[in-house]
């Protein structure tokens, strides 16, 4: 409780100008009327049958009992105190224990036409002095009168009815009162009895109606004297705790932009956008005709989440959990493991189930409750079953903010009719994604392969080029597109182009290697031949050597023998010792 | 006297009693009109087998919870049962006495 005190604190602007105002605490609807409602004045709340006045009326009564301290009386004409707790039990109020803390106070006002005679002049003191002593009972600061037309019925002179009305109006405000009176819609009035005659400072109008057998509940504020608010219709949920006032306009773009990737699971598919795959909490839209592979891409992206140890939220609107669990094996992905561990939960309901705001609701608990890192929505296209696009792209705006401020990565997957022109999905969403991911089906030569192109991814560089898509035993993986001639080759195509490139090249290296060969047998007998050569050369050098040898050795002889005489003779004194060197 | 005995002899449940509570908030000209009415019309056809309890509101508010009081001023049949309600100044003793369920007893033959 105290977190979500906390939460609903947050929305309550902390200053609010003219008039004072009492939080409702009711989710989204104090952002509407920046604040809550006028304090110490009357509320009147019209609306049909069953549109959800009294559980508005209670649950600011129960709100305001536990988060702001100010206790409040329920006074009811038409539900017993004991229906009155009961009824509301399931939204986790416990008015019993309320009650005997003193917080709360249920009065129940049964009047019976039947039991009652009139005579006379009366007035409706008793009224007065109930709700007087139960307020003062617990000090209350707020009151409920639901719904107090129930005094027209009850009692049988209108005229003394309308006149204490007035004064039961003026009592309260000049009790400092935080009133909600409660009214049934009359046809061509807000109310069956004209309250809006007395109740002038703020009247809210809900709203029921169905459009394509789906329900959807509305809130407007038709005046609020002295205060700004908003004054569109928003849609409303009752869900199991209490009521939430969606209100799309008013969000803003305050989210935080991280800087680190996830990877989508198929790493050619990261390798696509720089190698490193998409930004945590971006949004991801992945556009696709039937069967091009959009769940299979959205599972092994869930399949690396959990593969990273993070939660992983799969939200399914075609198939069952063990359906996909099933499906998903064929591609060699199991995620029945990741059920098992907790970190994969998967949501499968049929759209058509409830409204879209009741989808979102309830989308909006679970991503509170089990805190993901990623939500896969599979497919989102679905959601336009059950409304019209223009009411869809409001409320996926604010899905997609949702996931953003909550920096969660998100995958919606979208199916577009085949042929359709792929970068402009029917619902017009694709403004509101990070990363646009196209999957196409190609015919070509009586085949179909699959195609997968990056359209778009803000903030980093990614691929052009398309890619072929490949479902198999072991997963996604993709090839690089050939294109020969000219001609873009996909599929089987591809393949036996491959398949021939690898047989030519083998041949290539085959008689690649055959020259090889052959080269190699020449050298070696070139080299042989050189080897003779040089052996006869060395051999023909040896027998000029000795030659030269031969000869030296002569003309030392020679020389000798001419100097001989000469030494003899001793006429060349000077060369004497020389010459006996020799010698 | 004579009417109670008369009438009783007429009653078709002569032994029944009367209690009757009258919710009143302060001492305003209404309730002491109505209180007067009420004396007048339970002596005039219930003698001797009426009771009337007067409840002030202002000073007991916890009770307006349990007879279901909203008009001022009501009067409550408690007893015969079932419970009955008259809201009103009882200025009209015909709508009083068809209220409370009281047979009207031909004044002549009581005379």
């Amino acid at each position: 409780m105290a977190k979500r005190q906390q939460k609903r604190n947050e929305l309550v602007p902390l200053t609010v100008r003219g008039i004072r105002k009492a939080p409702t605490g009711v989710e989204g609807f104090d952002q509407i009327t920046s604040g809550g409602l006028p304090q110490g004045r009357p509320t009147l709340v019209c609306g049909s049958a069953g549109c959800g006045k009294t559980l508005l009326a209670m649950e600011f009564l129960v709100r305001g009992a536990t988060l702001f301290d100010e206790p409040g009386v329920f006074m009811s004409f038409e539900e017993s105190s004991q229906e009155l707790v009961e009824n509301v039990r399931s939204m986790g109020f416990d008015l019993s224990d309320l009650e005997a803390k003193k917080k709360i106070v249920l009065d129940f006002v049964r009047i019976e036409r039947e039991e009652v005679e009139e005579t006379g002049e009366y007035d409706l003191e008793g009224l007065f002095i109930r709700l007087g002593f139960a307020v003062q009972s617990i000090g209350a600061k707020r009151v409920v009168l639901d719904t107090i037309e129930a005094l027209f019925a009850g009692l049988p002179n209108e005229m003394i009815v309308r006149a204490e009305l007035r004064r039961l109006f003026r009592w309260l405000k000049e009790n400092g009162l935080t009133a909600i009176i409660t009214g049934e819609q009359g046809t061509g009035t807000l109310t069956r009895h004209g309250l809006e005659e007395y109740v002038a400072d703020c009247v809210i109008l809900l709203d029921h109606r169905v459009s394509e057998q789906v329900t959807t509940r509305r809130l407007r504020i038709v005046k609020y004297r002295g205060s700004s608010h908003g004054t569109n219709e928003y849609p409303f949920l009752i869900g199991d705790s209490g009521i939430s006032v969606l209100p799309i306009t008013s969000l803003r773009l305050e989210h935080k932009a991280p800087t680190d990737r996830v990877s989508s699971g198929i790493a050619s598919l990261d390798e696509m956008f720089s190698g490193e795959g998409f930004y945590r909490g971006s949004s991801i839209l992945l556009l696709g005709s039937p069967g091009t592979g959009k769940s299979s891409v959205a599972a092994s992206f869930v399949d690396a989440t959990c593969r990273r140890g993070e939660r992983c939220l799969l939200v399914a609107y075609e198939e069952s959990s063990d359906q996909i669990v099933r499906n998903m094996h064929s591609i060699g992905i199991d995620l029945g493991q990741w059920i098992d561990q907790g970190l994969l939960r998967v949501h499968a309901t049929r759209p058509t189930l409830y409204g879209l705001e009741m989808h979102l609701w309830r989308l909006r608990c679970l991503v509170e409750s089990f805190n993901p890192a990623v939500v896969v929505i599979d497919p989102l296209s679905n959601l336009s079953l059950s409304m019209p696009a223009w009411e869809l792209k409001p409320t996926l705006m604010q899905l997609v903010d949702l996931l953003k401020s909550r920096g969660i990565t998100a995958l919606f997957t979208s199916l577009v009719s085949e042929g359709a022109f792929m970068e402009e999905p029917h619902i017009g969403i694709s403004s509101l994604m990070d990363t646009l991911i196209s999957l196409r089906n190609i015919e070509a030569d009586r085949e179909r392969n699959r195609i997968l192109s990056v359209i778009k991814s803000r903030g980093m560089t990614h691929s052009n080029q398309a890619r072929e898509f490949i479902l198999s035993n072991n997963g996604v993986y993709l090839v690089d597109i050939r294109v020969v001639e000219e001609k873009v080759l996909i599929g089987t195509a591809r393949a036996s182009y491959e398949a021939g490139e690898r047989a030519s090249v083998g041949l290539r290296r085959q008689r690649a290697e055959r020259q090889a060969r052959r080269t190699a047998r020449k050298r070696k007998a070139i080299e042989t031949r050189i080897a003779a050569f040089e052996a006869e050369l060395e051999a023909e050098a040896e027998l000029e050597t000795d030659e030269a040898d031969f000869l030296a050795a002569q003309e030392v002889a020679r020389e000798q023998t001419q100097r001989l005489p000469g030494q003899l003779r001793m006429g060349d004194t000077g060369e004497l010792l020389d010459q006996k060197k020799i010698t | 006297m004579k009417q109670k005995n008369g009438s009783s002899g007429d009653e078709a449940a002569p032994s029944e009693v009367y209690s009757l509570r009258l919710y009143v908030a302060g001492q305003t000209p209404k309730s002491l009109i109505a209180f007067a009415n009420l004396k007048r019309i339970c002596e005039q056809h219930l003698a001797g087998r009426y009771c009337i309890e007067v409840i002030d509101l202002i000073l007991q508010p916890q009770l307006a919870k349990g007879d279901q009081i909203l008009a001022i001023p009501t009067l409550v049949r408690k007893l015969p049962s079932p419970m009955r309600k008259i809201i009103g100044d009882l200025s009209n003793e015909e709508r009083v006495l068809v209220g409370l369920d009281v047979r009207l007893v031909p004044k002549k033959i009581i005379a």
